[in-house]
């Protein structure tokens, strides 16, 4: 991680914060004359009003199903503009939004779970920023791959963060490289909450001075440098535990548009120039070809679901890029022994040679990357 | 609009604006129309038409095109930055293409304009064309030589084997050399000198910009302080020992002795490097300190020469002819000299450097040595062998870095690229 970034996500993210929305949840029965009627059934989400004039709003929730429930307000591309959890069978709930003009969807999920049952909702009203249902596509399915990534992280962590705890370092070591991996190939999204970042992933040098230093390398230096778990070590491992549940939790809730997608993407590869490559990120574990493989997938990823779009506008553009991530792909399958692990040889023993081929593909991939989010915009 | 922006901008011939870094991919022989200046690339650029005012004196553009690459003959400019790149695609179109890129891009930045669509004022998602740090200062003279080393000929490589000229021979090894890898060869190089420091590092920069995916920079040296001169009437510079060295080199306007030296003829070997010269470039490292306690009389009996003035052991002035044979048989200018080597006569182009300090807490200095000649094997391997094997100087210096380039023509015209006539 860097400890500043002035990233197009950070800086959406804040606005979001700042202007769109807060989800509230009130326990009255809210059944005001504005309020829209949302009856949640166990295959059915009912909606009284399908449209409504921009500003303040109010859902009054009723579950009239088996399963507990949850109902969401969303953007198009899946973020959340106001959520409620934990809705039981038979009870009833309000939820409360400032939303400005646009589309929208309310998602019952019953059984908490899934994609939910959808129903549309138009905000009319001041006009909104428009964007192409290509795009929301494109968003709402990188939103999705950035939450599953945090869902697939977690058990990953957890076996991790229990062989420290316990005492294990054996297993420890083990996990420890996979339990990463879905961070690294999401990174810029991570990132843009602010507050997470710097607790799970801080190196002992990105500290300011008086903070105490947690997460993943704090443990990595115990594990191969110090070659010991002391009880601070054993007790940091649930904190490291719970700092990613709390990503997890929010990661949907991140400022996602095509512009942040494509700049993610070009800063995925950014973080592999200037940490991954130099062997910064895991000077004591040396596993930073897979963060570097990670941080390619997500780009790659990005890349590829922004890709038709961006295609129509610069076809050359896109030419080059699959060109140069196929190239970059190629030259880290020469450091697995086969292309479905994420097993990698160790980075103390790439030489300096390889390093600045390495290097030098990074850079052949990320320069005409940074044309992307104009390529998607035009 | 100042003058100095107004030659430049009639210099290059360009008008309109720019095209874009994307847009230059697809341009092969298409070009823009041309006023060209075509000079012989030796001296200063002029303002056509008005109070000529030469180049040197004002900072402006030397003409990018002529029968010569501009940056041998040209008068030496102040600072250099030198670039080495490997050649990272395997596929001859997409280095043809860069090299046209090169070049427009080379048109533009030694007319002291912006590459493609400029620093700022593009689509605000898109990073700008060019890096934008040389904006609102002067062309500053500079040149950019493209030369082609050894490696690029290679075999399976780019079907450029049967073109590689005989004179493009790969260096012997000479006795005391300690040469890094790292700091030597390379398939293509850029010589980018100028009087501004900011200016000769942001043509390299956006170069190496461009070429990212096609060329990585192996390696590169900035220079400072030219250690030669090709303006003999003034000054002979002096190197990091404070010695005038170089006295004899061939004057950018003595087209015979260029023509006899330094220029690649129409009847040697190679057709396509008529016009051309032969780079040799190398990275000699001074040992400072220890030359520092060294007293007056060794470090002039080293040079043959007085530290003051520069003359020749047993002469008043600089420029007088020496007396070989009065000085010590190691002597360096005893050795260098043309008459000890058969006539053997090189253009240099040398600059002083320091990379800071070492490790041990010794300056990191000494020569960024250029050559250029018509044939090395008549001209830099016969010296440095000799050199190698008695220069006194040996005891405070050591190359450590080592390059040979084959330097094409010029470039004639907005049609016209470099290395047209090799890949073609």
């Amino acid at each position: 991680m860097r400890a500043v970034r002035f990233s197009v996500v950070t800086a959406a993210a804040t606005v979001a914060a700042l202007t769109a929305v807060t989800g509230c949840a009130q326990k009255s029965d809210g059944k005001g004359d504005g309020a829209v009627q949302v009856v949640a059934k166990d295959d059915s989400c009912e909606v009284s009003k399908k449209k409504l004039p921009a500003g303040h709003i109010e859902l009054a929730v009723e579950n009239k199903g088996s399963k507990v429930t949850e109902v969401y307000v969303l953007f198009p591309d899946d973020r959340i503009v106001a959520e409620r959890e934990n809705i039981g069978p038979g009870t009833k709930a309000n939820i409360t939004a400032e939303i400005k003009a646009g589309s929208y969807e309310i998602a019952c999920k019953p059984g908490m779970k899934g994609h939910g049952i959808r129903q549309k909702l138009e905000i009319t009203g001041a006009s909104a920023a428009k964007r192409s249902p290509e795009m929301d596509k494109a968003v709402a399915e990188y939103r999705t791959y950035v939450q599953a990534q945090a869902d697939e992280t977690l058990p990953k962590a957890k076996k991790f963060t229990d062989a420290v705890a316990a005492g294990d370092i054996e297993a420890a070591k083990k996990a420890y490289a996979d339990s990463r991996l879905g961070w690294e190939r999401t990174e810029p999204v991570a990132e843009s909450f602010g507050d997470i970042d710097p607790k799970v992933d801080i190196r002992e040098d990105g500290l300011e001075d008086g903070q105490k230093w947690t997460g993943w390398h704090r443990l990595e230096k115990a594990l191969w440098q110090d070659k010991k778990l002391g009880a601070e070590e054993k007790a940091l491992a649930p904190v490291l535990y719970k700092d990613l549940l709390d990503w997890q939790k929010r990661v949907g809730t991140a400022d996602i548009t095509p512009t942040s997608m494509a700049n993610g993407a070009k800063e995925l590869l950014d973080e592999v120039a200037t940490g991954k490559v130099t062997g910064e990120e895991e000077r004591y574990s040396h596993t930073d070809l897979v963060d570097f493989k990670g941080n390619v997938e997500g780009a790659e990823k990005s890349y590829e679901l922004l890709k038709p779009i961006a295609s129509k506008n610069d076809a050359a553009l896109t030419a080059t890029l699959d060109k140069r991530f196929a190239e970059l792909n190629t030259l880290l399958d020469k450091y697995r022994e086969d292309k479905g692990s994420y097993e990698f040889t160790s980075y103390e023993k790439v030489s300096k040679a390889d390093r600045k081929e390495l290097s030098d593909a990074v850079n052949a991939l990320a320069e005409p990357l940074s044309r992307l989010a104009a390529a998607v915009t035009k | 609009m100042s003058d100095q922006t107004q030659a430049a901008e009639t210099t290059a011939g360009t008008a309109g604006p720019a095209p874009s870094r994307r847009a230059l991919l697809g341009w092969g022989g298409a070009g823009l129309a041309l006023g060209a200046v075509a000079a012989g690339g030796a001296v200063a650029a002029v303002r056509p038409g008005s109070d000529a005012v030469p180049a040197a004196d004002s900072g402006a553009a030397v003409p990018f095109h002529g029968a010569h690459q501009a940056g041998i003959a040209t008068a030496v400019q102040d600072r250099l930055h030198f670039a080495a790149f490997d050649v990272t695609t395997k596929d001859r179109a997409e280095l043809v293409a860069l090299l046209k890129e090169w070049t427009r891009a080379a048109e533009r930045m030694t007319a002291g304009h912006a590459v493609g669509d400029g620093a700022y004022g593009g689509l605000a998602e898109a990073p700008p064309d060019d890096t934008g740090e040389a904006l609102g200062l002067k062309p500053s003279r500079l040149t950019l030589t493209i030369g082609f080393g050894p490696s690029l000929f290679a075999k399976g490589r780019f079907g450029l084997e049967d073109k590689r000229p005989e004179a493009l021979v790969d260096l012997p090894k000479f006795p005391g050399d300690n040469l890094d890898a790292a700091r030597s060869g390379g398939d293509l190089c850029v010589q980018a000198c100028a009087d501004d420091p900011q200016v000769a590092v942001h043509a390299i920069r956006n170069l190496a910009r461009i070429g990212m995916g096609r060329t990585a920079i192996r390696w590169s040296q900035l220079g400072f302080g030219k250690t030669s001169s090709t303006t003999p009437d003034a000054q002979t510079p002096r190197n990091m020992f404070g010695f005038k060295d170089g006295t004899r080199n061939i004057s950018g306007t003595d087209t015979a002795a260029l023509d006899k030296h330094v220029w690649v003829g129409g009847k040697d070997d190679a057709g396509w490097m008529t016009g051309g010269s032969y780079l040799v470039a190398r990275r000699i490292r001074m040992h400072i300190e220890t030359w520092d306690r060294t007293s007056l009389q060794e470090q002039e009996d080293v040079f043959g020469r007085d530290k003051g003035e520069g003359a020749a052991v047993g002469k008043s002035k600089e420029h007088d002819e020496p007396f070989l044979k009065a000085m010590l048989p190691t002597a360096h200018v005893r050795l260098a000299h043309p008459d000890s080597n058969d006539g053997a006569t090189i253009l240099r182009r040398g600059y002083s450097f320091t990379d800071g300090t070492d490790g041990l807490g010794r300056l990191d200095a000494g020569l960024f040595f250029i050559a250029y000649q018509r044939d090395v094997r008549k001209a830099f391997i016969p010296l440095q062998r000799r050199l190698a094997a008695h220069d006194a100087l040996n005891e405070y210096i050591q190359h450590v870095g080592s390059a040979h380039f084959a330097v094409p023509p010029g470039v004639r015209d907005k049609d016209d690229w470099w290395g047209r006539a090799l890949f073609s």
